[in-house]
Order: C-alpha cells, then structure tokens, then sequence
C-alpha cells in the first residue's frame, strides 16, 4: 500500500554557516520552518524540489521533510526534524538560542 | 614528543593553501558540492545536523601544552568556546563556518596540527594507549610505532582510495587499553622467545553495523618488517575488499567471507613476494623517531613519604590516578564527565588548565583517551595535591574514573547526521541517576558506552552495558547489550531483548545495576564479573519482568 502523502516543505542546509534552512514560498530560504513553503500533493512536492535545487551557491542537501500543518503554518512531524528546528538538546546553541 | 620537521611542516601549510583555495573555488561557483565535498571530507569537514564539523587529528592520542592552547584559541575565535574530544582520540568542533576553516587549519598547521585523513576511505588517524610512554606495564612505547606509520600511510598513493575507512591501533602493553582488537588492524608489541620487540598482528576487528572481534594474523612480526607487513595487508584489502556494497566494504567482511586462512596466505605470499622487496624500516628514521618519544628529564627528588589525609584527595588518588613506570611518579586521568554534564566536551578555560598544567607539572605532555578523558601522564607524586586543587577549581576533578558515570557517548542526533537517536542527553540522565560519587564507588568498575546510531562511534558492543539508540517508527529507541568488553579479553555484548524508549532507558539502566547489587557475591566482585558468572537472566528478568507485570495488570 502507498504511504498516505504528508504535506512536505524543501529543506537544507546554508552553505557558509550550515544552519538549517527552508525554502519559502517567495522563493527564497528562511530559518525558520513557519514561514515555509508547503507541498500538499506529490506534484506540487516534486515542483518545490526542483525549485529549491536551483540554488547550489547558497544551500547544500536540498531535501522534502514531512510535516503537518497547525494554525496554518508548518510544524515538523519526525523527531529528527524536531532537532533540526531547534538545536542540540544539550546545550541552548543554534535556532533555539537565535530566537531568544 | 615527535615534533614536526620542516618536511612535515610544509606539508601541512600546503596542503591549507590547497583546501583555501578549494573554499574559494566553491564559493565562487566554480565546484559544485559534489566535487567539493570528497575535498573537504579529506580535510576533516562534515556538514552535520545544524552547522559544519571539523575533525581535527590528535595523532595517537598525543598532545602538548602550547597544542591545547592552540585548541582553546580555535574554540574561542571560531567556534563556541568549547571541543569535543571522541572515541577516535581526535578533537570535533561543532560549529565552525565554512569560510573560517582555512583559517582554523593555518592555526593547527602552526603547532603542527591537522585534520588530514580524519575522513573518508583512507587509513585513519592512529591510536594508541592513552597511556603510552607512563604505562607501568609497558614493553615499549607504542608511539613511534604510531608515528611511523602515520608518516607511511599520509597521502600514501595507493591508499588513498580504499574500499572503505581503514583504522589501526597500536598497544605496547599487554592490558590492552587502545581497543585494538575492535580495529581494521592492531598491533600488540610483545616480545619473542630471544626477548626481541614485535608485533603480534591482529586484522579484521571492528564494530559497527556488524562487530567482529579482530584475529591474529602473525603472532609475531618482527620490528623492521612492520611496514612491508602492513602493505602486504593493505595491498590484499585493497584488490579483495568489497567495493559493491559499504556494508559490507571493511577488511573484517573480507577476513569473515574468506576465512582467515585462506586470508593469512595471500598476505604472507604477497609480502614475501612484493614487499620483501621494499627495504626494512630505515633504522635511522626509526631512531629520529625514537629520540622524539625519548622519556623525559624526570624529575629527582623522592616520593613524598607521609599518607594524603585529605579525604576529596584520596578519593581522586583512589579513581583517578594510575601506576606509573616510575614509581615516584603517577598518571592522573582527568575525568571529561562531570556529573550531568556531555562526555568529552571541555570549555576554552578547562583545555588552558589542562595546558597549563601539563607544562608545569607533566613534563609538557597530555593525551586524549578514547573515552574521552584527558589524562596528565608524568605527574610526580609529590605534586599530586596541587594538579588536584587546580582540577578542582577548574570543575576538572570529578572522581569518576572507570565509574557508572564515566561513560562514553558519541554525539548522536545533538549533532551528527547519520545519527538515529540522541546519546548524549541519555548519558547526561544516567550520570544525574548516580550523581553520589560514593554511590558509584560502591557499584565499582562499569563501563557504559552509548552510540546514537549503528555504527558504533559510541562503543556499545563492548561496553559493559551497551546502549543503542534506533530510529523506530519514528521514536528514539535503545537497545541494550551485557558483557561487552573493550580490553585484551575482547567480547561483543550480547542483546537483551526489546529496546526501551528515550523516557524508560534510564529506569532500565539503574534496574540493571540494582539486579547487579542484589546479586554480586562480593563487592569486590565487578558488574563484569557478575554478568559472567551468572548471564543474562538475571539481568533479564530486572529489565523486561517489571514492566510485563505493569502491562498485565
């Protein structure tokens, strides 16, 4: 049976500081997963990627993470995702300390 | 300790100009990543969950005051004032920026550092005892052997492309600290029946994915064959080895699928045929490279006489201090885990302490460990109160040595990419569970070593109690295995069954060491020890009864 299709945002990571980084629906990339561009059909999965790869002096490891959308906005579905839009558990680095 | 000739020297800062020219082409676009990144993995550089990490080379383990500085200046200028040192005895920044590297690799060019062949299918950076050169029980120092081989196999032509990763350990003593047998290849120094130096040869040991405890190959090489033998060896991975699968890509698949047997004869035919050939070991290198692990000047005035009353004292003398060769002096381990805090991570100030009293009170030496402590290998007695006291104000003089919270742990999905689950968080919850130094001296000698993922940076086959952490179904899983052992008695741990979810690991973990406590005969008598008089069940039954019950009822 076919995985039932989540919605799905472009991610990667920035090529000079290797921060996480999605590609929003102006076109452009963002730190922060909210105000990302989101994919609710394969079609329009496959359009994002392709768009988000046109990048490479920019972003690297261009890929489609899942998520779910509340309030109308993107939020992670995977753990690993999770971490993603918020750093290391251990210490208060990276997003989560940006955002402070 | 082996300094840098000019040779070395320039070839380092050559090969920092190579990488920042490489930077620069792929940022202007003239590389795309796919042809950048072979070259930056050569460099050290990862890219990882949320910034670049750079893998720096700690050459078996070694290190001295002005080169931990150099460290705690990176950390400082360019990173978050911290390191993390790893189970491969090498150094990790979390969070440099790529256009920053060739500065931090000009800095580590400059105390004759690097972080060459730190990645990708090349021979390794080579481990060692950590140690080497203090060991009581030493036959010789594993070092230059170490050294030597790292000259051979840098930028070696034909090794440079291997079918995978290839990591070789030396030990020069019988109690087998370096893991050597959990390696592509190690190397025990021992001696023959006319009392000459060599090496006994083991291949084929590794963890991972699939963990093999190494073989022996040659009982005993003698000393001026060493490179010729590893040739050989390499020379036979390098055609036979698996290139169709990565899985299955390392020599201890090889060794596995042709028997070591059949194995040991291409060897010992390809040696005597092709590498006989190659001249022995240039004695007089091997004497350039002696010289520089010469042992110190020690120091002469006698060891200090009156018993240390001071009860924090003798408990770290207790824990975290070693036998030395010279009985006046004595090897004091520097425990990385504080209680609650990331195995292995020291701040910019601790790795200026460390510097400081290195060249003060050690002779100018310090080495990593692979589990990820530093430790202060010439230390005379008769200074121990006062390194103990700058320790301590340091946050550097936790007494845990070889105890429940001295755990190994890779950095897991804090940081690194190909991680399944987070490692450090567990072992911070672990070493909060048994804070009570008291406490852990009473459950006595335990290694817990935790991987994030199946390859097994973090050691979990063979530590005492393993844990792996899994990716199922989309939740942090851990797995836990029994009677693993790193030393020369090397064993894979055994699975207990179902894993435990990230909020039930540790619960199952001090159920383990209640079961332990319960049914140890002596105190004297280790988790280890238990394990294997009585197996798993016991330990079994502490982990999974429990919870069956709540789930009946």
């Amino acid at each position: 049976m076919a995985r039932k299709f989540l919605p799905q945002v472009a991610t990667a990571n920035d090529l000079y500081e290797g921060d996480v980084i999605y590609f929003t629906p102006q076109g452009g990339w963002t730190r922060d997963l909210s105000d990302a561009a989101v994919a609710h059909d394969p079609e329009a999965a496959e359009a994002l990627l392709k768009a988000a790869s046109a990048f490479p002096l920019q972003v690297v490891g261009v890929y489609l993470a899942d998520v779910e959308v509340v309030d109308g906005r993107p939020a992670p579905v995977h753990f690993r995702e999770v971490f993603r839009t918020r750093g290391p558990s251990n210490y208060f680095h990276g997003k989560q300390a940006e955002e402070a | 300790m082996y300094s840098y000739s000019n040779f070395d020297s320039d070839f380092v800062h050559s090969r920092v100009k190579e990488f920042r020219g490489q930077v620069e082409r792929r940022l202007d676009g003239s590389l795309t990543e796919d042809e950048f990144k072979p070259l930056r993995l050569m460099n050290g550089l990862y890219l990882q969950l949320h910034a670049y990490m750079l893998r720096v080379a700690v050459p078996y383990g070694t290190l001295n005051g002005r080169q931990m500085r150099q460290l705690a200046h990176i950390a400082d200028t360019w990173d978050k004032g911290y390191g993390h040192f790893t189970t491969r005895q090498n150094i990790q920044f979390n969070w440099p920026k790529l256009q920053d590297v060739p500065d931090i690799l000009e800095a580590l060019a400059d105390v004759g550092m690097h972080a060459i062949q730190t990645s990708g299918n090349c021979i390794r950076n080579v481990t060692s005892d950590h140690y080497a050169g203090a060991a009581a029980d030493e036959i010789e120092d594993p070092r230059p052997t170490a050294e030597l081989i790292r000259q051979w196999s840098t930028d070696h032509p034909e090794f440079a492309y291997l079918p995978r990763k290839f990591k070789v350990a030396v030990t020069g003593s019988p109690n087998d600290r370096a893991v050597t047998k959990a390696h592509d290849i190690g190397l025990r120094m021992v001696r023959n029946d006319a009392g000459e130096p060599g090496y006994e040869v083991v291949i084929g040991g590794g963890l991972g994915r699939t963990p093999m405890v190494g073989k022996v190959v040659r009982d005993f090489l003698p000393k001026a064959d060493l490179l010729a033998y590893l040739e050989a060896i390499l020379q036979v991975y390098n055609l036979s080895g698996r290139r169709d699968n990565k899985y299955k890509a390392r020599i201890k698949i090889l060794v596995h699928e042709t028997g070591l047997e059949e194995l040991r004869a291409r060897i010992e035919d390809t040696f005597a045929r092709q590498c006989r050939l190659l001249p022995d070991v240039d004695p007089a290198t091997l004497a350039r490279i002696e010289a520089a692990f010469a042992a110190p000047d020690w120091d002469s005035r006698p060891a200090p006489q009156a018993p240390v009353v001071e009860a924090g004292l003798r408990s770290f003398i207790d824990t975290n201090v070693t036998a030395h060769k010279r009985p006046e002096y004595a090897i004091v381990s520097v425990s990385i885990k504080p209680i609650g805090g990331t195995p292995g991570d020291a701040t910019s100030a601790q790795m200026r302490t460390l510097a400081d009293l290195a060249e003060r009170y050690s002779h100018d030496e310090l080495r990593i460990s692979h589990e990820q402590n530093v430790i202060l290998p010439h230390v005379h007695r008769a200074d121990l109160a006062a390194v103990y006291a700058e320790l301590r104000a340091a946050g550097l003089a936790t007494a845990n040595i070889g105890l429940v919270s001295d755990i190994i742990a890779c950095p897991g999905m804090d940081y690194c990419a190909l991680a399944t689950a987070r490692s450090i968080p567990i072992a911070q919850q672990i070493s909060e569970a048994f804070a009570d130094l008291d406490a852990q001296r009473d459950i006595g000698p335990l290694k817990i070593k935790i991987s994030g993922c199946i390859n097994a940076c973090g050691h979990h086959h063979v530590g005492h109690i393993g844990i792996l952490g899994l990716d199922r179904a989309g939740v942090e899983n851990y797995q836990i295995t029994l009677g693993g052992d790193g030393t020369e008695t090397t064993t894979i741990g055994t699975r207990t069954g179902p894993g435990f979810a990230y909020d039930e690991i540790v619960p199952a973990v001090q159920r383990l060491i209640e079961a332990y406590l319960d049914i140890r005969e002596t105190a004297e008598e280790t988790f280890l020890q238990t394990y294997r008089r009585v197996g798993l069940d016991p330990f079994k039954a502490a982990l999974y009864e429990a919870e069956d019950a709540a789930r009946a009822a």
